[in-house]
């Protein structure tokens, strides 16, 4: 898992300057129809990051994002422990959560839309339903491999059930659970990004479904490269985290 | 009667270097003289870490010497597998997802016989090993000693002149080691092979082998051959007799202090 | 096992029954969802009088192709890859954030350089599935056994042979944990398009009910693929938990 040939960062670095360099090769051949250079994009969108449309619709997204996140974390944790924690609970529901796990859950948004309307509350649900899974799904694996000898020594210490809990299996199992929740980030993002390109009037997500819309090659470019620089940074945070978590405990 | 030996090692040293600086480089192995004569039956000891396995791959053609050379019925090999080797290893590498009988069928794959021929051999193979009541059983359904004699049975099928066998006993307990031990000093007669095998555990050494080479600590080196004669028909009562002891005392007499030495109290020997 | 299932049942057939009541009695209104029999009696009727069959050949058959091309090119990359562990580090960044891009935005430029034909939406198909199919062919690949590639040595194979017959199906139950992910990932990334693109398949019929409220065309549809994809999922679930099984594992 971890990287031989040099640090995790040099890694990156490198990733980067192949990948810029290979969109500018692509814009030199595919041309401003449909493309646009690094540079151009660049200060398009610092430009354009600096306008209070940008900071309005920023706003709405990060506060859809944010309560998805919340609900798929809360949600999730509590199905997760509970599932984890009993064994004939999880031989029924797991199943039905890895079946659901595979669903398109594209398919499931007029069904939300028509639940929930236009607005914030569909985003947040799309959001919801795409991190809530995952999430779930790695607590319940997470709290069913805690080790059994530390569950006897919480025993023997006399600990109450609430204790053992707080104490014993949430410290023991959170690599793993965190695993879930860093993949549960990215995918209650795109699900509210996904939310906001079918069912809102602001929005980043909505920028870019108009600006597709609208076929402006800038904004599209512009906004790929925001949310993907962003998904991009929190992603490797989170990763950097988890892997000293694990760290932490082998 | 001067014969080509069957395997012979001159000179052979073996380092391993990460980066290729001479800081990095680790002198595993020699130099090595070794001749290895034809149908004979032979074992290396030595301390942990010593370079047994690696000189098994040398000799293999699965690893190539850093200098020195290494030949296999007189021509040397260079890296290449030669025909007529067989290789048991010391992990479990019967294929899990093939049956005992495809795994064993595995070995002769390339060779270019007619079905009926293949299906002899295995069925052979199958016979020898106590293997046939497991012939459609997948590995996983198997115990360890069970899954290393599919291996054996695997490598026997190709009817080798030479077969090298890496602690193939390693993780098992000892009476179904003393007993495999039976075992193979049969195939060893019934198929007029050579036999090469490593083993950490003194006792299996001078029970089974005609000629045992001790080794020294790293960088490892033949600092001692001892011939056992016994005869070839022997099997495990061979223990009692007081050779039996006499060897053992002669192989840890040159092994402690390289064993010691290998866990790093050097000198600390009388 | 006949335990869980049971019980499993009897939630699903809880769960329907709850919906179908509240159908009935009018709390989930008509406009919103019909009851679930009538949504199954639309669907038998749908697909007996094929009045939607291209639509949903056209989508699953797309799905179909962009999974293919994601197994294929996803496991070849995965064995290169795994050769060349400088390129592995390096890639190894993206692989980890790649889920957290929004893909559709490229779907313009993919228009433009690969017209308004089917290809676009196989492409952005394929390359939702393929990293899924690298990452877990690679970790599959990472547990095959040192030993079991002596072996091959030992029995003179070369490359492509050793991958063939040692290498890859040793890692094979990994790979259909990749692939059940690129079956989710093709039918996105088809659904997905043609929600943008309005070209036609399920995902236009979808949406095309969903905006003239026709519930009777839009709920069989929806849920006729969520069978579709749980089902192959299954299978494919199947398949691997067979093979984990002979080799005693899990």
């Amino acid at each position: 898992m971890k990287p031989q040939s040099g640090s995790i960062l040099r890694n990156t670095l490198t990733l980067i300057v192949v990948v810029l360099l290979a969109w500018q090769a692509l814009y030199w051949i595919v041309g401003e129809v449909a493309l646009r250079s690094p540079l151009q994009t660049f200060a398009f969108a610092a430009k354009f990051m600096s306008t209070p449309q940008f900071a309005q619709h920023l706003a709405e997204t990060a506060q859809a994002f944010g309560l998805a996140l919340l609900l798929a974390i809360a949600i999730g944790l509590t199905i997760g422990f509970t599932l984890g924690a009993s064994r004939f609970l999880s031989d029924v529901f797991e199943p039905m959560l890895i079946a659901l796990y595979s669903i398109p859950k594209i398919t499931l948004y007029p069904i939300l839309l028509l639940a929930f309307g236009l607005g914030m509350s569909s985003k947040v649900a799309f959001g919801t339903i795409h991190g809530v899974i995952p999430i779930a799904l790695f607590t319940i694996t997470a709290v069913r491999n805690v080790k059994r000898v530390y569950l006897k020594t919480g025993r023997v210490m006399g600990l109450s059930p609430l204790d053992t809990i707080a104490r014993i299996v949430f410290p023991a199992a959170l690599p793993e659970i965190f695993a879930g929740l860093r993949i549960g980030f990215s995918l209650t993002l795109i699900g509210t990004l996904l939310g906001e390109m079918f069912a809102s009037q602001r929005g980043l997500g909505f920028l870019l479904m108009s600006a597709i819309g609208l076929h402006n090659v800038d904004l599209i470019m512009a906004l790929t490269l925001l949310l993907t620089v962003f998904a991009g940074t929190a992603s490797v945070v989170l990763l950097a985290l988890n892997q000293r978590l694990y760290a932490r405990s082998r | 009667m001067t014969q080509i030996a069957q395997v012979s090692l001159r000179q052979v040293d073996k380092e391993f270097s990460r980066s290729g600086k001479p800081a990095d480089t680790v002198h595993a192995l020699g130099p090595i003289d070794l001749e290895l004569r034809h149908g004979e039956f032979f074992a290396v000891v030595g301390p942990s870490g010593c370079g047994k396995s690696t000189l098994l791959e040398l000799v293999a053609g699965l690893s190539t010497a850093t200098r020195g050379e290494v030949a296999f019925e007189g021509k040397p090999i260079e890296g290449r597998i030669p025909d007529g080797v067989g290789v048991v290893f010391q992990e479990d590498a019967s294929f899990p997802w093939l049956t005992v009988t495809e795994n064993i069928a595995f070995g002769l794959r390339r060779m270019k016989l007619s079905p009926q021929e293949k299906a002899a051999r295995i069925e052979k193979a199958l016979a020898m090993m106590g293997l046939i009541p497991f012939a459609s059983s997948y590995p996983a359904q198997l115990s360890g000693g069970m899954r290393q004699r599919v291996c054996i049975a695997r490598t026997l099928v190709t009817e080798p002149r030479l077969i090298l066998l890496d602690e193939p006993f390693g993780a098992l307990d000892q009476q179904t080691r003393l007993l495999m031990g039976d075992e193979v000093l049969n195939l060893w007669r019934k198929t007029g092979a050579t036999v090469f095998l490593i083993t950490h555990a003194l006792d299996e050494a001078a029970m089974l082998a005609d000629r045992i080479g001790v080794m020294s600590a790293r960088p490892g080196r033949l600092i001692d051959i001892v011939e056992t004669g016994w005869s070839k028909d022997r099997d495990s009562r061979i223990v009692q007799e007081e050779r039996f002891g006499a060897i053992t005392a002669r192989l840890w007499r040159s092994l402690r202090e390289e064993s010691m030495k290998s866990l790093g109290k050097a000198g600390a020997a009388k | 096992m006949r335990g869980p299932l049971l019980w499993r049942l009897l939630v699903l057939a809880g769960f329907v029954g709850l919906l179908e009541v509240l159908c009935l009695t009018g709390v989930i209104k008509p406009l919103t969802m019909q009851a679930p029999h009538r949504i199954v009696t639309d669907l038998v009727a749908m697909l007996v009088s094929g009045a939607l069959n291209r639509a949903i050949a056209k989508t699953l058959g797309n799905a179909f192709i962009a999974f293919v091309i994601a197994v294929v090119l996803g496991v070849t990359s995965a064995l290169v890859i795994h050769r060349l562990r400088r390129v592995r580090d390096t890639l190894e960044p993206l692989f980890a954030t790649y889920y957290a891009i929004p893909v559709f935005a490229f779907y313009p430029l993919l228009i433009i350089l690969l017209g308004l034909g089917d290809a676009p939406q196989i492409f952005i198909g394929a390359m939702l599935g393929i990293v899924a199919v690298i990452v877990n062919t690679l970790n599959g690949l990472d547990r095959v056994p040192n030993v079991l590639l002596k072996t091959a040595r030992v029995n003179q194979m070369g490359a492509v042979e050793t991958a063939l017959r040692v290498t890859l199906p040793c890692a094979s139950p990994y790979i259909l944990t990749g692939a059940k992910l690129a079956v989710a990932y093709s039918l996105i990334g088809i659904i997905g398009a043609e929600f943008i693109m309005s070209s036609g398949g399920m995902g236009y019929e979808i949406s095309f009910a969903y905006n003239n409220f026709d519930n009777a065309t839009m709920y069989p549809l929806i849920l006729l693929i969520l069978v579709v994809s749980i089902t192959i999922n299954m299978g494919i679930a199947r398949w691997e938990k067979a093979l984990m099984a002979r080799r005693g594992l899990r």
